[in-house]
């Protein structure tokens, strides 16, 4: 194995992991203002809706064929299907529309 | 009670394990093509599934390919990793705020698995959540995303061309099935966070690396959003 190649492995997991530990190491949120206790717990909602869009207008050639896979997961979503069945389900309408088309 | 905390624990990784089942599902076809990449840049199979055990980060895996075969130097490589991944910084703290309270070993143990997918995954669960959860779910995404690099360094195409092609909404579906529930909960905020996160996110990714922008996107929305709540408030006084 090249040596110049493992440790740049090494160091792209350090700089990984670290910020992903550092708040569950040195925060103590709990004498933390309310405020910003309140905007870090609305950081899921945010973070998925930049997570979805634009990605899922980009991820295939025609920006149509995700926006409406994107249609189908919401549907099946709302539901109540588990999140596995949301997945499979959206796979499986959008490989048959392909072979439809 | 402490047999009952036990046994509330174990359940709790079991539960994790099964809810990471759809990000595994997910990382799939991401994970085979990344292996596939891999090999076709020139990396040895010891090389791409070291990567994906060590890292364990898709979008800095996938720069990092493209960053080799333009024949970018190793240092450059881990800064744009450390660019690209420094948003879970804000993610990891939005976590440590909804998490009980566990010792530091066990919190650098499951803040390893911290990806965009596993940090969704836990954190639309209403707190405390435990952190043996958030070791399920991680393991699972974890186990899919090594096992299939090295599939994928072997055989490339698995899957059928059409499905394989389909795949590339797996992730997203993933998204939307998290937001849905709170959607349907909460109503109005987690829309208009949403769409804020989304929104500033497209802008941003205009002039920003992608990692910065899902940052930067972030924080204007939580910013905005308390800014505009607090205003509401006050009109309504």
């Amino acid at each position: 194995m090249n040596e110049t190649m493992l440790w740049m492995i090494v160091g792209m997991a350090v700089v990984t992991y670290v910020p992903r530990i550092l708040p569950l190491l040195v925060l103590s949120t709990e004498n933390w203002p309310p405020w910003l206790r309140r905007m870090l717990s609305r950081v899921p909602y945010a973070v998925l809706g930049a997570l979805i869009f634009p990605g899922i207008i980009y991820a295939y050639d025609a920006i149509w064929y995700g926006l409406l896979g994107g249609a189908a997961a919401f549907f099946i979503a709302y539901t109540g299907a588990p999140l596995i069945a949301v997945v499979a389900g959206t796979i499986f309408i959008l490989t048959g529309i392909n072979l439809l088309m | 009670m402490e047999t009952a905390a036990y046994i509330e624990k174990d359940d709790s990784l079991r539960r994790g394990l099964t809810a990471g089942l759809s990000i595994a599902f997910g990382y799939m076809p991401v994970a085979i093509t990344f292996g596939l990449l891999a090999g076709s840049t020139g990396l040895t199979v010891f090389e791409a599934v070291l990567m994906s055990m060590l890292v364990f980060a898709g979008a800095a895996q996938y720069m990092a390919l493209s960053m080799i075969a333009i024949g970018a130097g190793a240092l450059e490589i881990v800064l744009a990793t450390f660019i690209v991944n420094f948003r879970h910084l804000l993610m990891s703290a939005s976590i440590n705020e909804r998490a009980e309270p566990t010792s530091k070993k066990f919190r650098s143990l499951f803040g390893f698995f911290l990806t965009d997918e596993v940090f969704a995954v836990s954190s639309v669960k209403q707190p405390p959540v435990s952190g043996s959860y958030i070791l399920g779910v991680g393991l699972s995404a974890y186990s899919s995303w090594v096992g299939f690099t090295a599939a994928g360094y072997f055989t490339g195409a698995l899957l059928p061309a059409v499905l394989q092609e389909s795949m590339g909404i797996a992730l997203y579906a993933l998204f939307i099935a998290l937001l849905v529930p709170s959607v349907k909960e909460e109503g109005r905020p987690v829309i208009i966070l949403a769409l804020m996160g989304g929104g500033f996110h497209w802008i941003y990714q205009l002039f920003m690396e992608t990692g910065w922008a899902i940052m930067s996107a972030t924080i204007t929305a939580v910013i905005l959003y308390e800014l505009l709540d607090v205003k509401r408030r006050k009109d309504h006084e």
